[in-house]
């Protein structure tokens, strides 16, 4: 992607053409923006410290997904199955092996990007629709496989793994959501660098290429089999991780809780919205599209007020009406996301007063 | 597996299987025209049904519009239906022409999304019992069969069909074959199937391909409606209908993506495969009843991704 920069700002070294935090401003704003993420729990807002948790969750899955579909266009409708992977991993490996946090959460990312790698392996010989099919039967067969009864005494049957523990960490309980959100937010400070730094390495590379043509890239000597793989893998690990971070917030997983074929669909669309295939889109997808579910969520009861024949109705159904309709809309009006509009933007800046 | 079963689980997943290869000729219809891949169609089975279910009377209160007979309701949800289908076509999907698989995907997704919360806005969420049902669920045709005498397999003395539910399955399969006729020998199917083969060539020889993608909407939601009213006779309607959709997807993975044949072969083979796992003696086995298509379906994907009669794609570069 061409970078426009205004005229005497150029790089002097490699090490400087490499760099993500280019300018001393830069390294400026981020420290500013991760100190008002840690000092969010002081502002004493439940709704905020809530919401804060969620985005970040959601964030860390949408970025594992954006490797698979963004990257390396394998369409997949199976993250929120491989959430709950990593989900009752973590749950398991915590309650009864008493793992600490910090070697749960990649424990579970390890046995969730094991499960990827098999729902991957139909890639070899599908893509593009029939990968999607697949990666649904992912969705159906890991939900189905977590309720049976035969696994209900250790994951809970229908109801779910209940009482997930508290994490510790430093010898601080985090049962608040308050207090959840500096693991969190330090979490998904985490995967965002792991993130930022795949996608421009050689396997982030060789994502692009195979998305962009893949019989070409594997004339370039790019191994399709292997990387589609990798993929699948790094999906699932990212999954992992969100789905052990969400299970330890809600202090319960399972199928009761979501994470259903709907949660999927939302996670593509939040992509969408955000932008494919960049290292911003599952923030801005993630925030915007949240933050517009909690507003249709507060609207619907408003309506249900005014329209109360239909109360139990308007209710439940604003919230699918409301992402429909902005999935639609972005989907005709600015398919790129907006991270894509973020890009123009900062451009249009740059050139002024030649831009509009 | 319980022997005794079987027999009567091949008839029930056979009568099954009728409707979903009905609903899976839906969604290979549109994708043979404009290879699109419907995700909305169970939501499109939805709708047709509460359609129909609003037309002929909906609660029964006295206060509602519509006191239709039900071939008449039918026909007026279809009518609606075809409306609804020409307006996803122009509005939604028009504007995505030439836009990669994964929008195009994530469009009927979205419009899924917006059909459910617009259908429990207008007929909220309770399910609907008293749909009308043409044919009694509890009256059967029972079928003696002579007991085959081995040292262990015993049969059933007779089989069980519901008169319901053989009707809806003749119902789907004269449909089915109807549209497979319709396209075969009338002027717009053969439009339809010009334009499935190749958009520019059809355009040159005078056929209007945006229309043809119009009228392939519009016969899809018919389909659609036809098999949510079969669905709805059995099991009355609610939101939770269309779900059925996506047993429907397997079926036409198994059948292949642009046959016709192959939709109605998939549709009853997973009906079949969804009952013969339920006569297992295995309780995991028979709980796998959801799961089987989805089973079937990887199967499917790793032995033969182009299906049964599916054509092999060739790519070029």
């Amino acid at each position: 992607m061409a970078v426009l920069r205004p005229a005497g700002d150029f790089d002097r070294s490699y090490q400087q053409d490499m760099s993500i935090l280019r300018k001393p401003w830069h390294l400026l704003v981020t420290v500013l923006a991760i100190a008002v993420l840690y000092l969010t729990p002081f502002l004493n807002s439940a709704y905020i410290t809530f919401t804060l948790n969620r985005i970040a969750y959601t964030v860390i899955a949408l970025q594992g997904l954006n490797f698979l579909t963004g990257f390396t266009g394998q369409i997949s409708l199976g993250q929120a199955g491989f959430m709950l992977v990593g989900g009752y991993a973590s749950a398991l490996v915590s309650t009864y092996w008493g793992l600490p946090i910090w070697l749960a959460i990649p424990v579970a990312a390890l046995v969730t990007g094991g499960v990827g790698l098999l729902f991957g392996l139909p890639s070899l010989r599908v893509k593009g629709f029939y990968l999607a099919m697949a990666t649904l039967a992912a969705q159906f067969i890991i939900p189905w496989l977590t309720r049976q009864p035969f696994l209900a005494d250790y994951l809970g049957g229908t109801k779910g793994f209940i009482d997930v523990p508290t994490p510790t960490v430093f010898g601080v309980s985090l049962g608040e959501q308050s207090q959840f959100i500096y693991l969190s937010v330090t979490v998904m400070l985490i995967m965002t660098v792991l993130a930022n730094n795949i996608s421009r390495t050689r396997l982030g590379r060789a994502f692009v290429a195979i998305r962009d043509n893949d019989l070409a890239a594997e004339l370039l000597g790019v191994n399709l089999f292997g990387y589609k793989l990798r993929a699948f893998f790094i999906a699932a690990v990212f999954a992992g991780v969100a789905g052990a971070l969400r299970a330890h917030l809600q202090r319960a997983v399972g199928t009761e809780l979501g994470y259903n074929l709907v949660e999927s669909v939302l996670f593509l669309g939040m992509l969408v919205i955000g932008g494919l295939g960049t290292n911003l889109g599952p923030y801005l997808g993630a925030i915007f599209v949240i933050l517009v579910s909690d507003f249709a969520l507060w609207f619907g009861p408003r309506l249900a007020e005014i329209f109360p024949a239909n109360a139990a109705a308007l209710q439940s159904s604003f919230r699918p009406i409301f992402f429909g309709m902005v999935l639609v809309l972005f989907l005709i009006f600015e398919p790129r996301g907006m991270a894509h509009r973020w890009m123009l933007m900062k451009a249009a800046w740059r050139l002024r007063p030649f831009a509009r | 597996m319980n022997w005794v079963l079987v027999p009567q689980q091949i008839i029930n997943g056979l009568l099954n299987g009728g409707t979903l290869a009905l609903i899976a000729l839906g969604i290979v219809l549109i994708f043979k025209s404009s290879e699109v891949f419907n995700f909305a169609a169970g939501h499109m089975v939805m709708l047709g049904a509460f359609l129909t279910w609003m037309f002929a009377g909906g609660e029964g209160t006295g206060e509602e519009l519509f006191h239709l007979p039900l071939w008449a309701a039918v026909i007026a949800a279809s009518i609606v239906a075809i409306g609804i289908g020409f307006l996803i076509e122009r509005l939604a999907l028009r504007p995505m022409t030439g836009q990669p698989l994964l929008a195009i995907i994530l469009m009927t997704l979205g419009l899924s999304q917006v059909m459910e919360g617009l259908t429990t806005v207008a007929y909220g969420v309770q399910p609907k019992g008293n749909f009308p049902a043409p044919f009694s669920p509890s009256d059967a045709f029972n079928i003696p069969i002579p007991k085959v005498n081995g040292e262990s397999i015993v049969f059933l003395d007779r089989l069980q069909i519901g008169h319901a539910r053989l009707a809806t399955f003749v119902v789907a399969i004269v449909a089915a074959v109807l549209f497979i006729l319709f396209f075969q020998y009338t002027k717009t199917g053969l439009a339809m199937r010009a334009t499935s083969e190749n958009h520019e060539l059809a355009q040159s020889m005078g056929i209007k391909v945006s229309r043809v993608f119009g009228w392939s909407w519009a016969i899809a939601g018919i389909v659609a409606t036809l098999g949510g009213v079969l669905l709805a006779t059995l099991s009355g309607v609610s939101v939770s209908l269309s779900t059925v959709a996506l047993v429907a997807f397997p079926a036409i993975l198994l059948g292949g993506l642009e046959s016709f044949p192959g939709a109605i072969v998939g549709g009853l083979l997973v009906g079949l495969a969804q009952e013969i796992v339920r006569a297992s003696t295995v309780v995991e086995v028979r709980n796998a009843s959801d799961i089987a298509p989805y089973i079937l379906l990887l199967i499917i994907l790793v032995l033969r991704p182009e299906g049964l009669f599916g054509q092999r794609r060739i790519e070029r570069i």
